[in-house]
Parts: C-alpha cells; structure tokens; sequence
C-alpha cells in the first residue's frame, strides 16, 4: 500500500502527464499546419480567386464568402438564441414544456454537421427552391449554431446571482426591465465571449455548407454592390463556397497543379482565423468586465 | 434546564403574548391580517398577525428557519411566483395583497434590502439614478440632486463622491450594503424592509449601518431581520419573536429583552435556546 503522501504524487504525475501530452499533440498539429502552411500567404493568396486547373489562384473570393456567411448566419442565430435563452431562463417555470426544449436544444447540439447539412439540402435547396445558395447555406448555420448558442447564453444568464434579479425587482422593475437594464448588461462579457466562440466554430464549418451554400464560387465584382446582380458580393442567392470547403474539395478533387499548397495555405489561413477569434473573445470578454467592475 | 423549567412552572409563561404598538405619535402603517404563507403544500406562516408603527424600527428575531424572511418578503410582494400568500396586508387602508395592486409601484413604496449586498453592474451614480430614470425622471440637474441625498442619508457621500462613475463592484461590503440602502430610498419609500442586512459587514461597517437606520428612522419605517440581539436592543423600538411560522411575541423591545412573557422568547433572548 502506497501512503496517502505518495499516492497524492503519483496522482498528480499521472494528471500532468495525460494534460502534457494533450498540448502536446494539440502543439504538432497547430505547428505542422502553420509551418506548413504560412510560407504560402501573401496578398495575392489572401486576395485573388481560384483557379481550377492553372498554378497560383488564391482563396479571396472564399474568404469573403466564409466572412459574409458567418455574418449572415449570426444576425439570424444570435436573435433566436437570445430570445430562446431569456424564455427559458428568466420566465419559463420548470416543467415537461421546457425540459421537452431543453432536450431538444441537447440533441440538436449534438447532431452532427453532416445531417444538418442534408437537412438543409432537401429543405432550403430543395423544398424552399432556394437553390445552392449563401441563404441555404446561412439557414444550416443557423440550425448548426442555434442549439450551441442558446446553451452558452444561457448559461451566461445564469452566472449572473438572483440577488441582483430581487434588487431590481425590489425597486419597483417589472421583469422584463429587470432583465433588459440589469441582467443583460452585466451578462454582456460573458455573451459576447460566448457568440465569439461559437463563431469560430461556424467560421470553420465544412460539412454543414457542402449541400447548402455550395462548392463553387463565381468570381466577384467588388466593385457592384447591388444585391440582385450575380456577381455582387452582397447577393445572397450566388453559390458560395468558403473556406473550409473549398479545403475539402481541394483535397478530394483538386486538380490545380499547386493544389497541396493551396490546401495547406488555406488550412492555415482557417486556423489563423479561428486563434484570432479565440484570442479575441478572451480579450473583449476580460475587458469589458473590467470595464463594468472598475473603471 | 428540563428540571428548573418544570420547578418555575410552564404554566406561569403565556403560549403567545402579543401586544400591537398603540402610540398616537406612530400611527399603523402597514399591518398584516389573518397571513398565511405557503411554499407548495407546507405552511411557513401560520400566525403572522402585526401592526407596524410609522417611523419606528421594527425587528423580528426568532431562530433559523423561522419564517422572518418569508414574512418580510411577502411584506412587498417579493414571494410572488415563489410562494402562496394568503389574507390581507394592509398599506394605508389598501390591501397590497390582492391581484389588481400595481405591484411595481407598490415595491416603490415598500423598499427592501437584502442580506447580501447586491449593487448591479453599473456606476456607483447609475446603480441609484437608472430605476429613477426608468419611471421619467430624466432631469440631469435633478438626478445629480437625488443621487447626493440619497447617499448622504445612507452615510456613503463622503467617500465616494469623487468615485460616482466608478463601478460599484468595487466597493466595499459595508459600502456596497449602504449603497443598496441609498438605492432603495432613492425611489423615496414609505417603508423599508432589511433582511439581515449587516450579516455580511463587520463590526465598524455594521455600527455604522445601524447609525443610518436610526437617522433614516426620521423619513420612512423601518422593518429589520437579524440574528443579533444587542442590534435589536441597539435600534428597535418593537420586537416581534417568530418561531416555527408563528409569531409568539410581540412587544416593544425593552418588554421582550427585559421581561418576556413567553418561555420560547425568553430562552432565546437569553442565549439558552434548544
Ligand atoms: N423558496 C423556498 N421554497 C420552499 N421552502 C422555503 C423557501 N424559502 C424558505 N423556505 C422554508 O420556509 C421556512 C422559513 O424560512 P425562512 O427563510 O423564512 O426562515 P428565516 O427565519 O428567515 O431563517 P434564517 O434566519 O435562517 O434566515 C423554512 O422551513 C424554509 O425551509
Ligand atoms: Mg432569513
């Protein structure tokens, strides 16, 4: 029998062991597809389209295409996830009705983005006509982030004491003042780390857009930003491939002669993308808290 | 003790002795008729009868779990949604207990403090003006007005009124407390109800509190939750003893510290309890 001193110290080797290589595995990874990858960016990469058969296209238009779907995806999820999440947390009493959402937020957030993808075939393209398009491909976006965002709005609701929910209401609040001018306010770092993060996720999403948005991308004029035209980066109802799909089919089907370079160009550009977001939500989140507790 | 109590005889001690305050100087503000309070099917106030005179200190003591707080929050409503209350609770001849009251004005006149300091997120300056702001009080010259006595009364001025656009997350404990109390007057109550409201402060905070309340006695009544006697002795001008849902004693504070007339109060008052 060990005594309770060595067993405490084996335990805590054991636990940094497993956690040391986790970083490290996560470490390869990032570093092999940085140094990989960053020796490809340059203005031209970041800004040119692709070409499909010649060396030396880049992936400005999925880049833009990632950007604008991100956004659309957010100004529609971000609404409902808010919404939902107030309901649930600040008015709904708890029974069968919320526990029934609460389980469908839970499977919802777990189904996997393939099958929200197909969903969003048959339906938006499909059933609602609306084609490959950046709509399509926003609504799967919305179905593939709603779930995962209510839960974190949600759970940010709940960081903030009841204490502070009974001194507004003391005051004379009704509860939707009491939530709108005092919860909300101090739950807003929390939030917006949540939404940050959840952007990441979305911005790195392939699997849900392959049917949704499409796998091609027409070249943009950027200079006509009127919406109805085809080749307006604003229209809404062009195929769009991003990103991270554009990653996939170069290595399914790519043909360019590059088309390793532009793979791992791309994976890095993603990967960048994604830290940035990371490294933003910690930053906005801590400040405005700071913010809101000193100043 | 089981011996002794048997030798003086229960039967010289009331089961309940409750004398309402009857001062023409204090008239009833607010009193509470045939109250009953339930969480689902249990009963957590099942004798709460009381008249509350104006512009006096009232404390209710009695042990954990007595139902102090449960009678306090239904006090203003603040057990809506959380319990059942049932009969009347008189404010100035009108019954607050019943469905058609605007409840959020009538939290306006009824104020509460809580046991745990709980400024919100916002400026020392915003934590008070911005429920004033929210019923139409919009006048910059006004606000500043109200945001300075409210602070003075609650003895908080002088130390921040250089910091009022500082968060008041950074206050203290004890300033934090003082804040909610100016917060609460802000809204110019009638009556303010405190549950335990120095439990959290220590001793220099808390003497300092209980100086607020006497002076803030002059303006609004006031209804107080605490644990700690000699703050009841200190402050209140009537006492009422709550134990297991039922008010057994009720008098004014010298009566029920120098001679109760209920065994339970006085092996409470006397630190012998259980
Ligand atoms: N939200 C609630 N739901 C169900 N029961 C409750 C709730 N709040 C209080 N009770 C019960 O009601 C009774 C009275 O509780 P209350 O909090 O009023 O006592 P108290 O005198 O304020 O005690 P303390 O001195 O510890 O604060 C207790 O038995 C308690 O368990
Ligand atoms: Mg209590």
């Amino acid at each position: 029998m060990m005594n309770p001193k060595t067993q405490n110290k084996v335990a805590i080797g054991t636990l940094y062991g497993v956690a040391g290589l986790v970083v490290l595995i996560l470490l390869a990874l990032l570093g092999y597809i940085l140094v990989s990858g960053l020796p490809q960016l340059s203005w031209h990469f970041l800004t040119a389209p692709a070409k499909a058969f010649l060396k030396g296209g880049g992936v400005g238009v999925q880049l833009y295409n990632s950007f604008y779907l991100l956004i659309l995806a957010m100004l529609i999820s971000f609404p409902i996830a808010l919404g939902a999440a107030i309901y649930l947390y600040e008015y709904a009493k708890d029974n069968w009705v919320t526990t029934t959402i609460r389980t469908a937020i839970e499977i919802l957030s777990s189904l996997p983005s393939v099958v929200v993808g197909l969903f969003g075939f048959l339906f938006f393209v499909v059933k609602l006509r609306l084609g490959f398009s950046i709509l399509s491909g926003a609504f799967a976006l919305t179905f593939f982030n709603l779930p995962l965002l209510t839960r974190s709005i949600e759970d940010s609701l709940r960081t903030i004491d009841t204490t502070q929910r009974e001194g507004g209401l003391a005051l004379g609040l009704s509860r939707w003042e009491t939530v709108t001018r005092v919860i909300l306010p101090a739950a807003v770092p929390s939030i917006l780390t949540g939404v940050i993060l959840s952007a990441g996720r979305v911005f790195g999403e392939a699997a849900a857009l392959i049917y949704t948005a499409g796998q091609s991308a027409p070249a943009l004029d950027f200079t006509d930003w009127n919406p109805f035209n085809i080749s307006s980066p604003l229209n809404p109802m062009r195929p769009a491939e991003t990103l991270a799909v554009h990653i996939w089919k170069i290595n399914s089907e790519g043909i360019m002669p590059d088309a390793k370079a532009i793979s791992s160009g791309s994976s890095a550009v993603l990967v960048l993308a994604i830290l940035l977001f990371n490294f933003a939500a910690r930053y906005l989140g801590k400040r405005l808290y700071k913010r809101l507790t000193s100043a | 003790m089981f011996l002794s109590n048997d030798v003086q005889g229960n039967t010289e001690m009331l089961e309940r002795h409750i004398v309402q305050p009857a001062d023409a100087d204090h008239p009833t503000i607010l009193s509470t008729e045939d109250l009953h309070v339930y969480y689902g099917k249990k009963e957590a106030i099942s004798e709460g009868d009381l008249r509350f005179a104006s512009n006096q200190i009232t404390a209710l003591i009695g042990p954990s779990g007595s139902g102090k707080s449960t009678f306090l929050r239904s006090l203003n409503r603040m057990n809506d949604r959380i319990a059942t209350v049932t009969g009347r609770i008189m404010y100035r001849g009108v019954d607050i207990n019943q469905p058609s009251i605007d409840v959020y004005e009538m939290r306006r006149r009824v104020g509460m403090v809580f046991q745990r300091p709980n400024p919100f997120a916002k400026s020392i300056y915003d934590n008070i003006a911005f429920a004033l702001r929210l019923r139409g009080t919009t006048d910059k010259h006004e606000l500043d007005e109200i945001v300075e006595t409210s602070l003075k009364q609650a003895a908080l001025w002088n130390q921040v009124k250089d910091d009022l656009n500082k968060s008041a997350l950074a206050l203290s404990g004890g300033q934090a407390q003082r804040l909610c109390i100016a917060r609460a007057i802000a809204v110019k109550p009638d009556i303010l109800l405190l549950d335990e409201p120095a439990s959290a402060l220590d001793p220099v905070s808390t003497s300092q509190l209980e100086d607020t309340l006497l002076e803030l006695k002059q303006n609004y009544s006031i209804i107080i939750v605490t644990h700690n006697m000699q703050q009841a002795g200190r402050i209140s001008e009537y006492t009422a003893f709550f134990n297991q849902g039922r008010v057994l004693e009720y008098d004014t504070t010298s009566h029920i510290f120098t001679n109760p007339q209920v065994q339970i109060t006085s092996d409470y008052v006397s630190g012998n309890f259980g």
